[in-house]
């Protein structure tokens, strides 16, 4: 039987599942192979959403090419505007003020909780279970208000400039995240109460989706599930950027490889990005929320690389230029693709239902593989 | 006092009178038959209605509001959305058999009902097999939703099938031997006389721990008989999209959506009258006042109070657990229930016939 | 009110020096270039299988996780850009390879880093990259019967504009 993994035969079922799948959150297909109820091999088939944003960067400026990476990883759109920001500021020099630097990174974190937060409520209706979600959804609003409020979007807010940020903050905002922060701690406890320890949930994580350390650095996998299996990678840890050296928070490292592992990465991992900002929303410096910049960027002629530490993982901006205003080549190494590179080695050997277990904390948003 | 048992003596003593006894007997037939479709309709909005309330009670949100006064008219509207729908025919499956799997699947849930006691003399046959009819006939429903996997033509369908066969087959003896318990207890298998042997008690609270312990078995079990979660693998929506009717619309969707909460009823209502009683009144030792007073509430009150109760049960765990994995799922019946409820059988034999109970 | 410094560019952990001395060793044929932020290494795309194994398998210094894959079109040619990252001490470097624009051929790497196989079938659906010996070489996103490879600089298409 084992041996038979990966071959298809005659007799196997294949099944597609997607592009239109309640698991696949979006328009992600695979083809498995099936022996049963075990799956023999997931083939990723992609592009359904392939809009070429690597090509259209091609010809737009370096204020406007930001803006389009919001549609790439919807969930973290203010961390990929951010590493763009970088990219293109490390280019041309220019020194971020330290008001723009904190409110980046405030905005990173509450990001990174409400994609965290949409990850929890999607992975147990993966698992069955409806009511997270809502209760997810809950806290959720409250951190899309605040994002509303400040940049007036609430999930592709394109407040990244380069040079600082769009505007300043709203004279509410830091009022509006303490309110947030009691809210997260007062119910934070429900999240382990209704999942983390109900004994059906652990027996469908534990074990399943097996991911060994050195299989994650070979498949490229990266951020919290590469860290369920050990692979120390915060790209604010390993490479800070902005203020994150000055930070007081932990990378959460698990080392048993499987899905709950994975599970309680993503959840420790909010209690770390709360740290952050308690550390950061009383001592938003004065001064300047954007540096001046010319109206029109020209990078110098060049290769810059720019990466950061996204919901899903290391997120890299690759510029190439030529001098012009507009970029010669750009790549986006986005999460989602390596981990989805994955997928396959850790369903192979599993049942259905694993396999969704695993898709689930692998997190994947289809937009940001596809690009 | 009112009582559903009167108004039966009322017709069944004008229809007699009135016409030749085969013509009467003729017409007792139309009446049942037109109360149960009504019972049915009338259960399947009222089921659909409160699982959508209990859903957003336990979901922090309202659920429907809109069609009617506090939304009671939501799940008409559902249904009348759901006739008008067409229903569809994939296809490359087989015609005959997809047509007649939602049929099969409903008249055995309207079989299932006929030996309930709603109230006190209120039944449809007091059958003095009551018990062995209900779990003969509940099995016959996975023929059914095999049926519709199989003539569906579609591979998720086929796995939901599946799945669901092995479940229902594994479950039922559970379901029978926690059955079982209390028939030892009985020494009868009509529910008529099941129910009148609770009337100093509920079996429940007479029948020690091994009662308590096959009512929990029992719970569980009927949960996953009638596919529900955490047990809805043939469904299972994140998996196999809708499992066995992936391939249904319009009525004949709406025909599996009702059976599946008529099963849900007749379960609870068997539960019920097992282990809470049925429609007898809840009564404490010798309290003659408090117990009363207890009479005074009409039989069927009980029964549907008590019915529903357990359908909240059922909800509860559907909108709280996540799915089990499909090994899981047998590993959970033939490891840890059916040894648990073969040991607690040979207890509870034990306890009845040394009378151990109350 | 914590310290907020000014924020630097230099990363790496070990001097470029270091690792250009390192690999030096290793590729003698190799033609190095440290004007970016990395080290770049260039090498000739017949040596390149030889030189990603012997990368992968530097001791102390094994460059065991390829965080980028992707190709640059030049218009006289391509470049194969690789970043490889050492996860034992965090150092990275950039490997390039030259590529004949007419017949762009290279040898996979999927069997030593796992995640170029997915990278590559991109690049090849992409920019029309040739990998030799890759296990299942198809396009990846864009449909079978594609015409083309967008990512080129000479590429146009009148009925999906892309240029604005």
């Amino acid at each position: 039987m084992v041996e038979e993994i990966g071959k298809t035969v005659e007799g196997d079922l294949i099944i597609n599942v997607g592009p239109q799948h309640p698991a696949t959150h979006g328009v992600l297909h695979l083809v498995l192979t099936l022996n049963g109820e075990t799956i023999k091999k997931v083939e990723p088939h992609l592009g359904y959403i392939h809009r070429s944003i690597e090509k259209m960067c091609e010809s737009l400026s370096y204020r406007q090419f930001i803006y389009s990476t919001s549609r790439m990883d919807y969930l973290s759109a203010h961390i990929n505007n951010h590493a763009c920001a970088l990219c293109v500021e490390k280019g041309l020099g220019i020194e971020v003020p330290a008001r723009a630097q904190v409110i980046r990174v405030l905005m990173d974190e509450l990001t990174r909780i409400a994609s965290h937060e949409l990850w929890w409520g999607a992975m147990a209706m993966d698992l069955g279970a409806f009511t997270p979600f809502f209760h997810a959804f809950r806290e959720r609003e409250t951190i899309n208000d605040i994002m509303e409020e400040t940049c007036g979007a609430r999930l592709t807010m394109n407040y990244n400039v380069p040079g600082g940020v769009m505007a300043d903050l709203h004279p509410n905002f830091q009022e509006r995240v303490k309110n947030f922060l009691k809210l997260y701690k007062l119910k934070i406890h429900e999240y382990d109460e209704l999942v983390t320890g109900n004994i059906i949930f652990q027996n469908r994580m534990k074990g399943v989706g097996y991911l060994s350390k050195e299989d994650a650095i070979s498949y490229g996998v990266t951020g919290p599930a590469a860290r369920g299996s050990g692979v120390s990678s915060d790209i604010r840890k390993l490479y800070p950027y902005e203020i994150y050296k000055q930070l007081e928070f932990d990378e959460i490292l698990e080392t048993e490889g499987d899905s709950f592992a994975r599970y309680m990465v993503r959840l420790r991992e909010m209690n770390e990005s709360i740290k952050i900002i308690e550390q950061l929303i009383d001592n938003i410096p004065d001064g300047d929320f954007q540096a001046k910049t010319k109206a029109v960027l020209k990078l110098p002629k060049g290769e810059f690389y720019q990466r950061v530490e996204t919901a899903r993982g290391e997120l890299g901006v690759y510029i190439v230029s030529e001098g012009g205003t507009t970029p010669y080549r750009i790549k986006f190494r986005s999460p989602g693709f390596s981990n989805l590179s994955a997928l396959d080695h850790m369903a192979r050997g599993g049942k259905i239902g694993d396999l969704v277990a695993t898709m689930g904390t692998l997190d994947l948003v289809i937009p940001d593989i596809d690009r | 006092m009112f009582s559903l048992e009167s108004i039966t003596t009322i017709v069944q003593n004008w229809l007699t009178k009135t016409f030749s006894p085969n013509l009467a007997l003729f017409f007792e037939f139309v009446i049942v038959g037109v109360l149960a479709i009504a019972l049915f309709a009338a259960l399947g909005l009222v089921l659909v209605l409160m699982e959508r309330k209990v859903a957003a009670w336990i979901q922090i949100r309202l659920g429907p509001n809109r069609v009617g006064p506090k939304g009671i008219l939501q799940s008409l509207a559902d249904t009348v959305k759901l006739i008008m729908k067409e229903g569809l025919t994939p296809d490359g499956s087989d015609k005959f058999l997809f047509n007649l799997a939602p049929f099969i699947v409903m008249m055995v849930a309207m079989l299932a009902l006929a030996p309930i006691g709603f109230s006190k003399g209120f039944h449809i046959w007091d059958i003095n097999i009551g018990v062995l009819y209900v779990s003969a006939i509940s099995s016959v429903s996975v023929i059914g939703i095999l049926m519709a996997g199989w003539a569906s033509n579609n591979k998720y369908s086929l796995l939901g099938a599946m799945r669901s066969g092995a479940q229902m087959v594994s479950y039922e003896l559970s379901v029978g031997l926690c059955i079982l318990s209390i028939i030892v207890l009985t020494g009868s298998l009509s529910l008529n006389d099941i129910v009148l042997s609770q009337q100093n008690g509920w079996w429940l609270f007479k029948g020690h721990i091994p009662a308590i312990i096959s009512f929990v078995i029992f719970i569980i079990a009927v949960t996953a008989e009638t596919n529900r979660a955490p047990f809805d693998l043939s469904e299972a929506e994140s998996e196999l999209t809708a499992g066995f009717h992936t391939e249904y619309s319009g009525m004949k969707f709406a025909l599996f959506f009702l059976a599946e909460y008529i099963n849900i009823f007749i379960v609870c209502a068997i539960g019920a009258t097992l282990f809470l009683g049925g429609w007898m009144p809840f009564h404490l030792g010798t309290w003659e006042g408090f117990n009363h007073i207890m009479d005074y509430i009409p039989s069927f009150i009980w029964f549907f109070g008590k019915t529903f109760f357990l359908i909240f049960v059922i909800m509860w765990f559907r909108w709280t657990f996540p799915r089990l994995r499909v090994d899981q799922l047998l590993n959970l019946e033939w490891k840890y229930l059916l040894p648990i409820s073969m040991v607690n059988l040979v207890i509870m034999t034990l306890v009845a016939i040394q009378g151990w109970h109350f | 009110m914590i310290e907020l410094i000014i924020w630097k560019t230099d990363y790496t952990y070990m001097s470029k020096e270091e690792i250009k001395t390192a690999i030096s060793e290793l590729l003698p044929t190799a033609v190095f270039d440290e004007t970016g932020e990395w080290l770049n290494v260039q090498i000739e795309a017949g040596e390149w299988k030889d030189a990603a194994l012997k990368l992968r398998s530097l001791a102390g210094l094994s460059f065991n996780f390829l965080f980028c894959l992707t190709c640059v079109d030049w218009k006289t040619h391509f470049t194969m850009v690789y970043h490889l990252r050492a996860t034992a001490s965090l150092d990275d470097i950039v490997v390039k390879v030259k590529l004949d624009r007419e017949k762009p051929e290279i040898a996979t790497v999927s069997d030593i880093w796992r995640t170029a196989e997915l990278l590559e079938r991109e690049v090849y659906d992409l920019f029309g990259v040739i990998f030799l010996e890759h296990p299942d070489l198809r396009r990846l996103l864009l449909t079978d019967d594609w015409v083309g490879y967008p990512l080129r600089k000479d590429y146009e298409d009148p009925i999906n504009m892309i240029k604005l």
